[in-house]
């Protein structure tokens, strides 16, 4: 950031002043939505300073507070995904099970869902229909409820057909509750299946581009995986679902809430076929394209095999593997080992990545 | 998979590291043309497994990078027209223009599509008849042909509602340049593959024989890299220079024959400006008389203003090799993706988002 942004940020702590802070943009662009560098320059730049208090700023997946004698997980997500329906999924399967992804991997069993809806005039109405049963079976799956909504509709060629908006409330178990914190050298990083899918899925649909094998995306809940995993007594020390950015952007955001540095063997880290080819094609990492029902695991070192075991017995988790290690404390860096052997660094990336020209 | 796996090889890519470290006996700079090379090199650190003896330079082969300033600050008031759709690679939408970038233009209520290919520009504009579709043609021989094909189907078809910006560059210009150049450090190159798979080898051998520099067709995996420079180091240290083809799995000696043809019907050869580098002569392609109904500044009567670009921004010396991205002071402070001072630091070819994006110390 700029260093003039310091009198800015003082002032916005004072209260004395509410100035905009200085963003580099003076619009919104699309990178700002992306999960990369410019998402986080919002978050900490205008929506932190601003809503300022503890659970905000531990920068988790879920906002994690007790209330009584409970201690609750609390998060939302917004659905704006183009196209509406995609091979393996929909808005709606998309828009519980993000949710409850991020519930659960705070370590929270998912209770209760709210649900937004954003609607363009004209959408069909047998089409929402579709969308809401598909929410219906989701939340099923997930084990949740859902309890609470809001529907509003948008002149027609004010929106993109239908918005969802969920919000969710779990409960946090007595006994473990991971996060970034417990993060520790000599931990092993897994992953619970392999990457990109998703995010090759959604733009094979929405670019029209045709691949010899259709693209399915991953989009899942992790709940029922996860409740057993923590129940199955494994000492999980971290977990994140992947999101926008993929595992890489998880990764490289956990390796700095934990100021630890992380090594991955790329051979080890599952991409399927499809999703190399469709990635070599159009010049993406497939490390940084979204996943929709993936999470990294930190855990230590003797527990790696009971781990593994408990993730492959779900069909979500079937390819878990284990992709790499932390190696000390300090200074945050995430390598990965090449196929030849080199280490490359991974970096946040601004915004989403752009398929390349040639 | 096929053609990636056994070019990706470790056993393999030591192999010929270990025949290089043999036969090198003296200093050599090489120079890879492509950005695309560039980025294969640093994301795999093909230069940090090569001996201290072989330095190899980054050349100007990035598209976005060279595009001038100019014509991107012509895409950006193009895009803010309320009749004009400007579609454009991915990769262009980033790039800072005098004062701001496509992204922004697009974020302000203009009309800017990512495309895919220029194919998907003209069924654009042939669904979009009340529109005039734009397409932002960068590139180097190697999108060419693709381009040149929407303008000859867009003139078939009698689709009027279509036009490109042409910013098309070539490499032998910017080869002989380079090499003219008095601080130049070249000794030797890795041609760009995919380019010399359009046009063939006949354009090098003249610049091999006139430089007395070696000139190897390569590839872009990491195996193609090395053996790249295998052959091109062989050559210096045994006084040849020739034009050598290691990609030969991909490149004919006369390269694709339709591709030039249609080029040769679409495009002259014309001088163009490299952002920072300046004007070559006879180094861009610009379209043919008849297809000029087709020529965006032709139409829209843009003017070519003149632009100063960021002093702070030594891209030029960056893009001409004669300093690695990271040894501009900018680099890495008062120059990032989010804030860039010049192309290469957006681009996914530029030499400078290289390394940023693999090599910096976060």
């Amino acid at each position: 950031m700029k260093p003039a942004d310091t009198e800015n940020a003082d002032s916005l702590i004072t209260g004395l002043a509410c100035p905009i802070p200085i963003v580099d943009y003076p619009h919104v662009v699309l990178a700002h939505g992306g999960g990369g560098r410019l998402t986080r320059q919002l978050i900490e730049d205008m929506f932190q300073p601003a809503f300022d208090n503890p659970a905000l700023a531990a920068q988790n997946d879920s906002a994690v507070f007790e209330v009584g004698s409970s201690r609750l997980a609390f998060t939302t997500d917004s659905h704006v995904i183009s196209p509406i329906d995609y091979p393996g999924g929909d808005i709606g399967r998309l828009a519980v099970f993000g949710t409850v992804n991020d519930l659960a991997v705070c370590g929270a069993r998912p209770l209760y869902l709210s649900a937004g809806l954003i609607l363009e005039e004209g959408f069909p109405m047998d089409h929402l229909w579709r969308i809401v049963c598909s929410m219906r079976d989701a939340a099923r799956e997930a084990n949740v409820r859902i309890v609470t909504g809001d529907t509003k509709v948008v002149d027609k060629g004010k929106g993109d057909g239908i918005y969802i908006n969920t919000s969710g409330i779990g409960l946090i178990g007595a006994s473990i509750e991971p996060g970034p914190e417990n993060i520790e050298p000599g931990d092993a990083v897994l992953i619970s299946g392999d990457v990109g899918r998703h995010g090759v899925a959604v733009m094979a649909v929405r670019e029209g581009l045709e691949f010899e094998t259709e693209i399915v995306s991953d989009c899942g809940s992790l709940v029922a995986m996860v409740a057993e995993l923590l129940a199955s007594g494994v000492p999980v020390h971290c977990m994140r679902d992947l999101t926008r950015g993929g595992m890489a952007t998880a990764i490289i955001e956990l390796a700095e809430q934990s100021s630890s540095r992380i090594e991955l063997e790329g051979d080890q880290i599952p991409v399927k076929p499809g999703v190399r080819g469709a990635c070599e094609i159009l010049g993406l990492d497939p490390l940084y394209v979204a996943c929709e029902g993936r999470m990294v695991l930190f855990v230590p070192e003797d527990a790696v095999e009971q781990a593994l075991a408990v993730l492959r017995r779900h069909p979500i988790g079937e390819d878990a593997a284990v992709i790499g290690r932390v190696t000390e404390n300090g200074r945050a860096k995430v390598t990965v080992r090449t196929e030849i052997g080199t280490h490359r660094l991974l970096t946040l990336l601004s915004g989403e990545q752009l398929p390349r020209i040639c | 998979m096929k053609y990636i796996d056994e070019y990706r090889e470790g056993g393999t890519v030591d192999t010929v590291i270990e025949r290089i470290e043999r036969i090198v006996t003296r200093p050599w700079g090489l120079m890879e043309i492509c950005g695309g090379q560039t980025h294969s090199i640093i994301r795999f650190g093909i230069d940090e497994l090569l001996p201290d003896r072989i330095s190899l330079i980054h050349g100007p082969g990035c598209p976005v990078c060279v595009t001038p300033i100019g014509l991107i600050d012509q895409a950006i008031e193009l895009a803010s027209r309320p009749d004009v759709v400007l579609c454009s690679f991915g990769d262009m939408l980033r790039v800072p223009g005098s004062d701001r970038d496509l992204f922004s233009a697009k974020a302000a209520g203009g009309d800017v599509r990512i495309v895919y290919s220029p194919m998907d520009a003209l069924a654009l504009a042939q669904r979009n008849p009340e529109k005039k579709v734009v397409f932002f043609a960068v590139g180097f021989e190697t999108t060419a042909p693709a381009n040149a094909m929407a303008v000859y189907q867009a003139q078939k078809q009698g689709v009027a509602n279509f036009f490109i910006l042409v910013s098309h560059v070539l490499v032998p210009p910017a080869m002989e340049a380079i090499l003219s150049s008095p601080d130049n450090r070249v000794d030797g190159f890795l041609a760009a593959g995919h380019v010399c798979t359009i046009m063939g080898e006949s354009e090098y051998h003249s610049i091999a024989e006139r430089f007395k520099v070696p000139i190897v067709i390569t590839g872009f995996e990491p195996l193609d890299l090395v053996q790249g420079v295998y052959h091109c180091v062989k050559q210096l240290e045994e006084d040849r220079h020739v034009v050598e083809n290691q990609y030969a799995r991909s490149v004919r000696s006369e390269g694709n024959a339709t591709a030039r043809e249609l080029m040769d019907r679409v495009f002259v050869v014309t001088d163009r400006r490299w952002r920072g580098i300046g004007e070559i002569p006879n180094s861009g392609l610009a379209l043919s008389s008849p297809y000029q109904a087709h020529d965006a500044v032709r139409h829209f009567k843009l003017e070519d203003k003149p632009v100063i670009e960021d002093a702070e921004c030594l891209a030029g010396s960056v893009l001409r090799g004669l300093i690695k991205p990271d040894e501009c002071p900018a680099f890495g402070h008062r120059c990032t993706p989010e804030r860039p001072l010049g192309a290469p630091m957006v681009s996914n070819e530029g030499a400078c988002a290289a390394y940023y994006r693999h090599r910096r110390n976060p």
